[in-house]
């Protein structure tokens, strides 16, 4: 593995246990060989003792306690591996309808979606779920497994089917790049090899489409952004005067001699330098975490934005969102959240839902306007202050926020921008 | 036009620093748990480049429990110097003697679940609000699922089952009085990141991670080392290795494996071809297919 060009690509999948899933990530872990010998022992035993034949790839996903009783997975896990040309990070989310909450948390910091349909089934409402949320979180690619090949005969003719069944509901979702496989997770067909079964199929197995997916476009290069964490002020000796502000760079590029503001004060100022432990740097992007110096002394504290002067974001204190609902307890009419956004906090109320959206068929629905768990609308917020805010689509960082119920201090709600 | 993307180990240290900002500007009285092992000591180092050019805010935290190997007390001491920062030591030892836990009897009686305790009262009494950690989402099921920022109660207890969601860079570290949170800035890197990382940036870790001639015991498939605390049983014999430890916890559970690996090249290599997890080795991890995520609910790191 080439440490200094090999990239990290974290992706989700989406699926019940029916649709083979579990086995799917369990044979691109055994096959790339990122399972060690005591985990494979595990899983053997365990394989033996539910009465499986052979070893049950699922197993090796399977994390906490009361799901290896269930045999469900219930919450976000996450699962790692390498090849020798990437870092693979796996948000390994549940499919039932009831944990849409889950598949937003996988989906929100996800370069690439895998939804996978069982070739037998085709397209079912599942399928428009996990697209759906693919399209509202903007998943830059979605790759569609159509899995258990094997059990169609590796017929081209139900693969296409399903590809164009699929194709004529996602011409109603915004997905960049979408494409897909024919594969057998169980039988390893198309995973990580080229399958002799599906000579119809000219396309890449799975792990070389993951390994060269084109992702370094994927972050804005445009729109330069730097929330404000912390003030650096050492206060001594050798940096007496030193005021650093640090963060990670949101979109966009810096360079010390930059022209920027600073929001929501509106103070302009030029870049001096930007700082890092190794020394300082001629340029920082996303998502480098580093430390800027300005040349002038400007009061500047969490929760500000510096930004390029010639190209500053919206400061809005109402704005149009779409808000998923992550918590138990419904969202109570005009109540107030403390509300996260970049690094910055203010007090936020929902002003109106304009209506819900039901993700199995995408139909609007403006009568009920309750939000309850696993709820998607769209709605009005306002806040106490204005926040420097993107829209969601061209920016995920400045784009995105949540919402936290202030007597619980539980989050409650994701929202992106519109 | 140049490269305007990171590498996956410079986007893994972007986002512990990123995570490390966020706990010192969340939270009143953060601490860095330190074991000494090498997750520890790196938590530590991308610490140093979070706050650069100021000192890390915050002070070191270790849970002795008085089962220490000599080298790894050397280092931290040496390394607390080094960075001026401030060390708290909350001793197992001094529990034992308030009676606050009964040390473990029978065979493989160790002071391992012990620690919980006096890791929750060193966080009450230090009135620590956020404990840093070096846990690693790759160590262990019950680990695959923790959150960069995790909730405990106010019984210092975890509940897998009622975590908070967490979306994008977003964390949310609000608590109540007695309540405190575990952030754990490393969650996204494997053992072979941290080895690759490690020999990136020639980062100093104790002597023992590097291969040399110890007195040891075949027990439980790994060589453990002699020291005052072991008791041999009958057909165990001690005999001259020359072994290494790929992770490192109390002198009487953590197994060596023989090896020549006595640079970072070689440890990187060696473990690139390792067929084992790095548990494998740890006896605490064997007692039961859950043992991990049970001492984990009551407040384990």
């Amino acid at each position: 593995m080439k440490l200094e060009t090999n990239q990290l690509l974290r992706f989700t999948t989406a699926g019940s246990v029916d649709d083979g899933k579990s086995t799917l990530i369990g044979r691109l872990l055994y096959d790339s060989k990122s399972i060690f010998e005591d985990q494979l022992a595990a899983v053997e035993t365990t394989s033996k003792r539910k009465g499986h034949e052979g070893v049950d790839l699922a197993l090796f996903t399977d994390g906490l306690k009361d799901e290896r009783e269930q045999g469900i997975t219930i919450d976000v896990a996450y699962r790692y591996f390498t090849t020798p040309k990437r870092k693979f990070i796996i948000a390994d989310t549940p499919g039932h309808i009831q944990y849409t909450r889950n598949m937003v948390t996988g989906a929100s910091t996800a370069n690439a979606a895998l939804i996978l349909i069982d070739a037998r089934h085709g397209v079912i409402e599942q399928t428009k779920r996990h697209a759906f949320i693919a399209s509202l979180l903007q998943i830059p690619h979605v790759i569609v497994c159509i899995n258990k090949m094997d059990l169609v005969d590796f017929s081209e003719k139900v693969y296409d089917e399903i590809v164009s069944q699929f194709e004529s509901f996602a011409s109603k979702l915004y997905v960049k790049d979408i494409q897909f496989l024919p594969i057998s997770a169980l039988l390893g067909d198309n995973v990580v090899n080229r399958s002799e079964n599906t000579p119809w199929y000219k396309g890449a197995p799975l792990l070389y489409t993951l390994e060269t997916l084109h992702i370094s476009s994927d972050l804005n290069k445009i729109d330069a952004r730097f929330p404000v964490q912390t003030v650096l002020r050492p206060q001594s000796e050798e940096f007496l005067d030193y005021r650093g502000y640090a963060g990670r760079v949101a979109s966009g590029i810096f360079r010390p001699g930059d022209e920027v503001a600073v929001l929501p004060s509106g103070f302009t100022s030029t870049i001096k330098t930007i700082d890092t432990l190794e020394g300082e740097l001629e340029e920082a992007y996303a998502p480098m975490s580093v430390s800027i110096t300005l040349e002038d002394d400007i009061d500047i504290s969490r929760g500000d934005m510096i930004v390029k002067k010639n190209n500053q974001p919206e400061p809005v204190q109402e704005f149009d969102a779409m808000l998923c609902w992550l918590n138990d307890a419904p969202a109570r009419p005009r109540a107030k959240y403390t509300i996260l956004h970049t690094s910055n906090e203010q007090r936020a109320m929902i002003k109106e839902v304009i209506y819900k959206i039901d993700i199995n068929t995408y139909a609007r629905e403006e009568e009920d306007k309750s939000l309850e768990m696993n709820a998607i609308a769209r709605v009005k917020i306002r806040t106490t202050r204005p926040l420097m805010m993107d829209e969601y689509r061209d920016n995920r960082v400045t784009g995105s926020f949540v919402l936290i119920d202030d007597a619980t201090h539980e989050t409650v709600a994701a929202g992106m921008i519109m | 036009m140049g490269k305007y993307y990171l590498n996956y180990l410079d986007e893994l240290e972007s986002e512990a620093i990123f995570i490390l900002r966020e706990v010192w500007a969340q939270f009143e009285n953060p601490v860095i748990l330190f074991s000494g092992g090498k997750d520890s000591i790196l938590v530590t180092h991308l610490a140093k480049k979070a706050f650069y050019p100021s000192k890390i805010p915050f002070p070191l935290m270790h849970v002795d429990t008085g089962h220490n190997f000599p080298e790894t007390i050397k280092f931290r001491d040496d390394l607390v110097q080094s960075l001026g920062v401030k060390l708290l030591v909350g001793s197992v030892q001094e529990s034992i003697d308030q009676g606050r836990v009964a040390e473990e009897r029978g065979k493989n009686a160790t002071r391992n679940a012990l620690q919980i305790t006096t890791l929750l009262d060193a966080i009450e009494e230090n009135k620590v609000d956020c404990a840093i950690g070096g846990g690693r989402r790759d160590e262990e099921k019950a680990r695959a699922k923790e959150r960069f920022f995790s909730h405990r109660d106010d019984f210092g207890q975890w509940d897998p089952k009622n975590q908070r969601p967490e979306l994008w860079n977003l964390l949310n570290g609000k608590h109540f009085e007695g309540e405190h949170f575990r952030a754990f800035p490393i969650s996204n890197w494997t053992e072979m990141d941290v080895w690759n990382y490690i020999l990136r940036e020639n980062i100093q870790i104790p002597s023992l991670y590097f291969a040399h001639e110890r007195e040891v015991v075949w027990r439980q498939d790994s060589w453990i080392p002699v020291s005052e605390f072991l008791k041999l049983e009958e057909g165990e014999k001690v005999e001259t290795k020359k072994i290494r430890f790929r992770t490192l916890g109390d002198i009487t559970i953590t197994g060596g494996i023989e090896s020549d690996a006595d640079t970072l090249e070689k440890i990187a290599a060696e473990v690139s071809a390792m067929k084992q997890t790095e548990r494998g080795n740890r006896s605490d991890d064997k007692r039961s297919e859950t043992a991990m995520e049970d001492r984990k609910r009551q407040g384990y790191f």
